[in-house]
């Protein structure tokens, strides 16, 4: 059989990859998409695309029958589900094997059998894989604490939850049950032992309808938050540090694959201690989002591989060997998240005004030479970030003949991409890859609070570039007012600012992350004069690009405005401003006391009605925004004042939900 | 493209003395410049921040738009008088929502914003350039009206702030006012007689008697809420349009009114602005410290001007004043500057003929002062230089294209007037600190003093003191020195203010894009020439 028109049932850069590697192919790509994601750039990339009408997850990516229906209508003859959604969906798998349609992806019974976390380990324990015992929550004693409650269907850290004190058991395992059925449509969960540390190792493997199993390459994602995986690299430290350890490890994925018949992409993922012993944790069945480091570390495009082995093609006995140029050579993708990982990794929503990444080698495609950096991006400048989808953007993928290298190259990329419109995790992960700990190739999961999230989502601009960067927003801002009028406007050829009896500075107030910045300024014949800014000078002003001269270092800094936000990108950082305007209509203003939106999302639940005494903390509504719950409390003990909202109502950010008007000056 | 070329050259210690000499003026300048700035004093100025309000120049600051050029005018008036120096007020034109407009601020924290006959003659001439510029007129009102004690001088003539601010809105120049605090008794009509009201909550007063007057007036008990606060005249009297929350939000309505106004300019659109091809920066040193000394005015053109670009006109005719076209921020300019200070007949023959070609032709004329009169002795009333300065002064005076004066050295005599002296109304008249301006130079004036008591002396029989007349020059000297200094001419709104040269440019743009808000139009006609 032979595929010539492949449809994704998936969306953003997962998307993108396979079109990717089909159109070096000749092979025609079909998208499908939801409304929000009309004219996204995974839309835009395929020959033909079909909308599937709705926003929700479930009137669209997982509705199975539609996606058959629009590949049928579309002319495509295989499906690949990507990752999330339909991917490990046996279901869907038949139906679409029954449509006449090829699957990209193992047989439906092998995606059964892994599919259930439960059966899953007892089926390759017979295989002689080493497992983690399974605890019985009626049982559970205070020794064998911490346990980690898991969804038997999940994936991706949902449903997932730690419990370190009996008591908490059944509340957790409710709480894990109600949204493991939310995610998954399935509540069924296990509890295991807990291992505060250890190390994330999965194994790659490819295999055949003819029985050939490759063990293609392992890789470590040891660094997770919400054990969702931050960053991946091939190969792993601690493999590369334990001698022997890659063998076994390898041989018990490939127990593990052929255990289920496996055929095609998959991934088995172990959990292993500092000593390098592992214990099988799941097998995924279908192409992990980590998978550009092996690609990066092997030379092979794995998503090739699962076309050729899905027509039913033969991979050879044995897996050719990295081109000499990889040899030896690290691999590092870091997952770039709009969210604020500060704030309890509070999703962010909005429009992506530029992605630009400096120094890239190539987008989804495969290494050909020694170093490169690797985007696969979801977004492109003017895409929007909604609350209804994963808040992935992009992955950036660097490889180079040392870990080291890689390190430095995928940290400076990062520090140095010009990312506007959304807040995103770049500068942690920027601060990872530079941490010593980690280039020490000392990566457990337990790394984030380790060496303390505070420390890590630290802005990679410190206080004092901060202040830089507030310098050369307003001295831009000031640019850009004067380039406006000169172009349309009265006295655009007079000097900035000019006054023949300066009295007072200029000024421009900017709320950053270390607080508000207010700048006072002129630009004279002198020069600049700026309060607390001595011994620092213009070089080069323009709107978007400003030089100075600080101390004798010059320095340039990129510029953005997007209304009042604007969006500094240096060599020592990127900074994102929002301008404290000077004047703000009284009728605007929020009253004192008031509890706004967080994010974009929907009201779930309201415990309070108006005239109700709260205390400091009391839970008043819960907000539903990115699939998780924020419970919205009472600033202070006082009144609830207003309460605007009600069950069922989207609301925007920067809503107000409640006013709650503080004890003491509710007597006013 | 006719680029003048320099001879000047900076390293030359001549230059360099040159320069100190103007440096050491701009420093002093300075120091009149921070006693205007000092307002009222710490003291005042701490008590008026202490009740959460913002001085003058503060509000102007947060009321023109932002990294627009604002130019002050008149920041030296009631210097060297018992006033205090600046006028007790602030003005200028600055940009308001892309619109030029007039800016009056009082300054509250001087005897409480009162007027003294300083403050009013500034208002007067900030209302002038208003009306003949066409500039929409912003009143940041805070005042407690007329400084009584020198009433006698403010009483009569003040009612012309009344009368001009009307005629303004009848001439269809908006006028608005943002009353910041009192406003009364008299000063209650300026907002009374603007366009436009804003009154702050509970800052605002505006009342025409307060609380003890009317009781002495009436027996009324009252007080000033009701007899004039925001609150009162926004929802019962209707003086107050709009009813502002605070300062910036008066501010931030005043600017809304302009942006509102749909306002559009008359005049012709500049061309593109062009810098100069010479450094600005040497204008420092081109002026000599000893005015005897002639300097060439085409090296003050080639910086002033867009691209150095100067076609000078009768070049090779009278050639003691330079005539010639240019440009500056785009706009149009025909240019006559002194460059050996007398005016022959040549030269008067020659300005009257480009003042009608410049009116011909609807351009803009300015006026580059270094002139220590018309030309004396048998030979030169001989040849009739009376008839031929009339010429110019006829000229000059009907001209009806708008005139710039930059006083940039001696403007001494008629020679004042025929290069269009503040008397021969210029839409501005700037001085630099070189300047003189009086009569004759100084120590001409003593010493005709000194020859015309010599000679009534003689004729009388007398014997001539010659210690008691060696003292009374140096006294008049010294005096008729002192009163011909730009500061002197400043303080008594004789000009618009001292500039640095460096802002010549500058200023003479923001003078040239205030006057192209009204439409040029030269005189069809002059008064007869004498030939």
């Amino acid at each position: 059989m032979t595929i010539n028109s492949v449809l994704v049932a998936n969306r953003g850069e997962i998307a993108r990859r396979v079109f990717h590697s089909c159109r070096e192919r000749g092979i025609s790509t079909v998208a499908v998409y939801s409304t929000p994601d009309a004219g996204a750039p995974f839309v835009l990339d395929a020959d033909t695309a079909v909308h599937l009408p709705g926003t929700a997850a479930s009137e669209t990516y997982l509705r199975g029958d539609l996606i058959i229906a629009a590949a049928l209508k579309a002319g495509a003859d295989a499906i690949h589900p990507g990752y999330g959604f339909l991917s490990e969906n046996a279901g869907f798998a038949r139906a679409v094997e029954a449509a006449g349609l090829t699957w990209i992806g193992p047989s439906p019974a092998a995606i059964d059998s892994m599919g259930s976390k439960i059966e899953s380990k007892l089926l390759v324990a017979a295989g002689g894989v080493p497992v983690l015992a399974e605890l019985d929550p009626a049982t559970v004693t205070e020794e064998q604490l911490p346990i980690l409650i898991k969804a038997s269907a999940g994936g991706g850290g949902r449903g997932m939850r730690i419990v370190r004190a009996v008591a908490d058991l059944p509340a957790e395992l409710e709480a894990a049950r109600t949204e493991a059925a939310s995610a998954f449509g399935d509540g069924t969960v296990f509890c295991e032992p807990y291992l505060e540390t250890g190390h994330h190792v999965e194994v790659q493997v490819m295999a055949d309808s003819h029985g050939t199993v490759w063990a293609v390459g392992e890789r470590e994602c040891s660094i997770q938050r919400r054990h969702q995986k931050v960053v991946e690299e091939a190969p792993s430290p601690l493999v590369e540090r334990t001698p022997g350890m890659r063998e076994k490890i390898f041989a018990a994925a490939v127990a593990a694959a052929q255990a289920v018949n496996y055929v095609g992409a998959g991934t088995v993922e172990f959990l292993a201690d500092e000593q390098g012993r592992f214990y099988f944790l799941e097998m995924n069945t279908r192409l992990q989002v980590e998978h550009p480091v092996t690609e990066c570390t092997t030379g092979l495009d794995l998503v090739a591989l699962q076309l050729e082995v899905a027509a039913g093609g033969k991979l050879p006995d044995s897996q050719p060997t990295a081109p000499a140029f990889l040899a030896g050579g690290s691999s590092l993708e870091v997952r770039l998240y709009a969210e604020d990982p500060a704030a309890g990794w509070a999703p962010q929503t909005g429009t992506v005004q530029r992605f630009e990444v400096d120094g890239l080698a190539a987008d989804f495609a495969l290494p050909l030479r020694e170093r490169g950096l690797r985007l696969d991006s979801a977004v492109a400048a003017g895409s929007s970030v909604s609350i209804h989808y994963d808040p992935m953007l992009a992955k950036l993928i660097a490889w180079a003949p040392t870990r080291t290298e890689a390190a430095r190259t995928l940290a400076k990329a990062l520090a140095t991409a010009r990312i506007h419109g959304v807040r995103t995790n770049r500068d942690l992960l920027a601060n990872i890859l530079r941490h010593p700990a980690f280039l020490a190739g000392d990566t457990d999961t337990a790394f984030l609070t380790t060496h303390g999230l505070e420390t890590l989502a630290a802005p990679v601009a410190g206080p004092d570039e901060e202040k830089l960067a507030a310098l050369a927003a307003t001295l831009a801002g000031a640019a850009l007012r004067r380039e406006a009028v000169r172009s349309n406007g009265v006295l655009g050829g007079m000097p900035s600012g000019w006054r023949n009896l300066p009295s007072m500075r200029h000024s421009t107030t900017l709320a950053g992350p270390a607080g508000e910045h207010t700048i006072r300024y002129a630009l004279t014949r002198r020069g600049l004069e700026a309060d607390g800014f001595g011994g620092t000078g213009v070089v080069r002003l323009s709107p978007d690009s400003v030089s100075l001269d600080v101390g004798g270092l010059v320095r340039t800094w990129h510029i953005a405005h997007y209304g009042t936000v604007v969006e500094v990108d240096g060599s020592g950082g990127s900074v994102t401003f929002t301008e404290v305007e000077r004047f703000c209509d009284p009728s605007l203003a929020v009253a004192e006391g008031s509890l706004t939106a967080p994010m974009p999302g929907a009201v779930v639940s309201v415990h309070v009605q108006a005239g109700d005494s709260v205390t400091a903390g009391q839970p008043l509504l819960v907000l539903e925004a990115m699939k998780m719950l924020h419970t919205i409390g009472a600033p202070a003990d006082g009144v609830v004042a207003e309460l605007p909202v009600a069950v069922g109502q989207n609301v925007d950010v920067g809503m107000v939900l409640a006013v709650v008007n503080a004890a003491g000056a509710a007597a006013e | 493209m006719t680029a003048l070329r320099t001879t000047i050259d900076p390293h030359s210690a001549e230059f360099l003395a040159n320069r100190i000499a103007m440096e050491e003026k701009l420093a002093e300048l300075d120091g009149e410049y921070a006693k205007v700035l000092a307002a009222g004093g710490e003291k005042a100025v701490e008590r008026h921040r202490k009740r959460g309000k913002l001085l003058a120049r503060e509000r102007v600051e947060m009321l023109v738009d932002r990294d627009s050029p604002f130019l002050e005018l008149s920041a030296l008036a009631a210097w060297g008088t018992k006033f205090h120096v600046g006028g007790s007020a602030v003005s200028g034109i600055g940009v308001v929502e892309g619109v030029e407009c007039m800016i009056i601020a009082h300054e509250a924290t001087v005897k409480g914003g009162t007027s003294n006959p300083y403050t009013t003659r500034k208002i007067f001439r900030a209302l002038d350039i208003a009306r003949e510029n066409r500039l929409p007129v912003i009143s940041l009102v805070e005042s407690g009206g007329a400084d009584l004690p020198t009433q006698s001088e403010i009483f009569i003539p003040g009612g012309k702030l009344f009368r001009d601010l009307t005629r303004l809105s009848a001439a269809g120049i908006p006028t608005i006012a943002l009353v910041f605090g009192n406003s009364t008794a008299g000063g209650a009509y300026v907002p009374g007689m603007s366009d436009h009201i804003v009154m702050i909550k509970e800052r605002s007063k505006v009342f025409l008697a307060g609380p003890p007057l009317v009781k002495m007036a009436t027996g009324e008990e009252s007080d000033d809420e009701s007899l004039g606060g925001a609150d009162m005249h926004a929802r019962v009297s209707g003086l107050a349009d709009y009813y502002a929350q605070d300062e910036m939000d008066a501010l931030r309505i005043g600017r809304r009114i302009v942006a509102r106004l749909n306002w559009v300019k008359k005049g012709q659109a500049p061309a593109p602005s062009v810098e100069p091809l010479m450094d600005e920066e040497e204008l420092l040193g081109i002026v000599p410290s000893d005015l005897k000394v002639p300097f060439d005015p085409r090296e003050v053109i080639a910086r002033v001007v867009d691209g150095s670009d100067f076609d000078e006109f009768k070049a090779l005719y009278g050639s003691s004043l330079v005539t010639g076209w240019a440009r500056i921020h785009g706009h149009p300019v025909g240019i006559l500057a002194n460059a050996r200070g007398v005016l022959f007949s040549q030269e008067a023959q020659k300005a009257a003929q480009f003042i009608q070609l410049a009116n011909s032709s609807n351009t803009p004329l300015l006026f580059l002062h270094n002139t220590t009169g018309y030309m004396v002795g048998k030979e030169y009333e001989q040849a009739g230089i009376i008839k031929h300065g009339s010429m110019m002064i006829n000229a000059v005076s009907n001209s009806t294209v708008p005139h710039l004066s930059i006083l940039m050295g001696a403007s001494f005599g008629a020679g004042h007037y025929g290069m269009c002296g503040r008397a021969f109304d210029p839409r501005f008249l700037f001085s630099w600190p070189s300047a003189r301006s009086s009569v004759m130079g100084a120590a001409q004036l003593a010493g005709v003093m000194s020859i015309v008591g010599r000679a009534a002396a003689a004729s009388t029989g007398r014997d001539f003191d010659e210690d008691a007349d060696a003292l009374m020059r140096a006294a008049v000297e010294a005096q008729i020195e002192a009163e011909s200094l730009p500061t002197f001419l400043s303080g008594k709104l004789y000009d618009d203010g001292i500039i640095d040269p460096r802002d010549t440019r500058t200023v003479l743009g923001m003078a040239l894009s205030a006057i192209a808000t009204t439409p040029i139009k030269g005189a069809e006609g002059f008064g007869v020439f004498r030939m």
